[in-house]
């Protein structure tokens, strides 16, 4: 590469990179700005609106309701789609299309469009089994399918599942011991990961608890944006904030834990 | 596993082989029969529902409704929307893509800005509304910052909140999704690749016109139209940012579910439903069709 081509690179790279960092850091630092504001334009910064989202029942609620429906999704998530997956790779790798295929499909069929078909259906589970907002669960289930999906695929590939398998089932492990003890410790990262994507789309959900008249975080910080901006501004640039230190964490992690996977023909 | 050799062995397994099999099937029940309640039926019941007349049987009476001006209003204002944010967003990103791409492959800047782009890409919901209230909205930080600098923004009236304002916003989440979907494409472009057009005596033109330009247009144009299809299907950002509700299909679906106890329409939100299920399902195949393309030129 010759000296006034690395030089135009050099330019380009800077130009774009500075461009781009401004356009995505000046909302969240505009976020940040807002949520400190007093009641007029002379007043000195404040952290009221910080201080009141503790004091809005409605926020702490959605909160919790969330954080709740995030545990309850990425474990339902593990406990149906992980067994699923070892046993279609192990047993009936003639279907393994089609299983891709249906954990895909959600990614076709927009959230707003899936909801008009689950109307009918939750009214039912509304009235005859619980008419608790955790049942939306059953919904975010399958709406965090393809991203489980794909970084369990990834995981599973990564490992010889096959001989794993049959190793411990020649040594008398039940399918059970298999799971706990053989497949999931050998791909930690890939679990961690569908885990983490279920809990950041569980947690930024809106669309299907909204339209089914659910109050999850997202609905309530809705809600109370229309009384008190401020307070709902720090809502979302906290749960924003907490997303990135949460995708760090992974990225780090992720990173340690990708080089301990096995390795087929690595001796330890 | 097996012993293939000896079919004396092989008919003698065969028995026990077909007992297997329907156990084998008992173990994937459980997935089958929760997508089949959860996602198979809601379908269902969209494809049937928009397709029964008002008297039962098959018609296309539903569709009728959408044929009113509000809601080929809506129509059209939610595909230009998508459309000119995706074509924004994937050049714009590709951009990005490049700047990063030909950085070191292993440094901080490559893994944060890919992080980034993760987290910014999911940051369509609620929350990106009130970014962008917080920075353009006519107390923003940015609309009082340029006025106070004799900029208007608003020269003539406040466009957050129409075409121009959701495009851009829109804008915000297309830029980091097409880092993330295109890298893969741009990393397959080989450095030697360039080398040999220079050696054959071409120039930089020539290099992006015909080399990496026809190798990369269908990555680029399969992005473009997922990013097409990842528009389209937003909700929560308009539903958040217009609460008097708008002229965009969600927001018309969004009218009839809510409306439903008034006046009984399920129909035409189905027909509606269906309608954005197909538009998203033609786009995404093209966009699978061109990904294949994409994968036999660049390994």
């Amino acid at each position: 590469m010759n000296r006034s081509r690395r030089l135009k690179l050099r330019i380009f790279r800077t130009v774009v990179l500075l461009l781009m960092g401004a356009f995505f850091l000046v909302p969240i630092g505009a976020m940040l700005e807002f949520s400190t504001r007093g009641n007029s334009v002379t007043s000195p910064r404040t952290l009221e609106a910080w201080v009141q989202i503790a004091q809005t029942p409605g926020l702490v609620k959605g909160i919790v309701t969330s954080l709740q429906l995030a545990v309850i999704t990425s474990l339902g998530m593990l406990a149906l789609l992980l067994p699923t997956m070892v046993w279609v790779r192990l047993r009936l790798p003639q279907i393994s299309r089609i299983v891709e295929f249906i954990c895909l499909l959600p990614l076709t069929v927009p959230a707003i469009a899936l909801v008009v078909g689950l109307k009918p259906l939750y009214i039912w589970i509304n009235i005859n089994v619980t008419p608790s907002v955790l049942a939306l669960a059953f919904a975010y289930l399958i709406l965090v399918l393809p991203y489980s999906y794909r970084s369990l695929d990834a995981g599973l590939a990564a490992i010889d599942l096959k001989t794993l398998s049959e190793a411990a089932r020649s040594l008398g492990a039940g399918w059970g011991t298999v799971m706990w003890r053989i497949v999931i410790p050998n791909m930690p990262s890939a679990i961690l990961n569908a885990m983490l994507l279920s809990v950041a789309l569980v947690l930024g959900e809106y669309t299907v608890a909204n339209l089914l008249n659910f109050q999850n975080l997202q609905v309530e910080v809705a809600y109370v944006g229309l009384v008190n901006a401020g307070t709902s501004i720090a809502v979302a640039v906290g749960a924003l904030l907490l997303a990135f230190v949460l995708l760090m964490v992974l990225t780090l992690v992720g990173g340690r834990l990708q080089q301990q996977n096995y390795v087929p023909g690595q001796r330890a | 596993m097996t012993a293939a050799g000896s079919p004396a062995l092989d008919t003698a397994a065969r028995p026990t082989r077909g007992g297997r099999l329907s156990l084998s099937w008992l173990g994937v029940a459980p997935f089958f029969v929760y997508v089949g309640v959860f996602l198979l039926l809601p379908t269902a019941i969209i494809v049937i529902g928009s397709l029964t007349g008002p008297g039962g049987g098959v018609s296309l009476a539903n569709f009728a409704g959408i044929d009113k001006p509000f809601m080929l209003k809506a129509l059209s204002l939610s595909l230009s929307v998508s459309a000119v944010s995706a074509v924004a967003g994937a050049c714009f990103g590709a951009l990005l893509a490049y700047a990063v791409v030909t950085g070191n492959p292993n440094g901080m800047l490559r893994r944060s800005i890919m992080s980034a782009s993760g987290v910014l890409a999911q940051f369509g919901g609620v929350a990106l509304a009130f970014a962008f209230i917080a920075t353009i909205s006519t107390v923003g930080f940015v609309t009082v910052f340029l006025k106070d600098h004799g900029i208007d923004i608003y020269p003539n009236g406040v466009w957050l909140y129409d075409a121009p304002g959701i495009t851009l916003i829109y804008v915000y989440f297309q830029i980091p999704l097409m880092v993330l979907v295109f890298l893969p494409a741009l990393d397959g472009i080989r450095p030697q690749w360039r080398e040999a057009t220079e050696s054959l005596g071409g120039s930089t033109w020539h290099y992006w016109r015909y080399v990496a330009g026809p190798l990369l247009a269908p990555a680029f144009l399969g992005c473009t139209l997922l990013l097409f299809a990842n528009a389209f299907s937003a909700y929560a950002t308009i539903s958040a940012l217009l609460t008097n509700g708008g002229s965009y299909v969600p927001l018309q679906v969004q009218a009839l579910l809510t409306s439903e106890t008034e006046q009984s329409q399920p129909g035409l939100a189905q027909a509606l439903a269906l309608s954005m299920i197909l538009i998203v399902v033609i786009v995404m195949t093209l966009y699978a069709l061109l990904q294949r393309r994409t994968t036999r030129w660049l390994r």
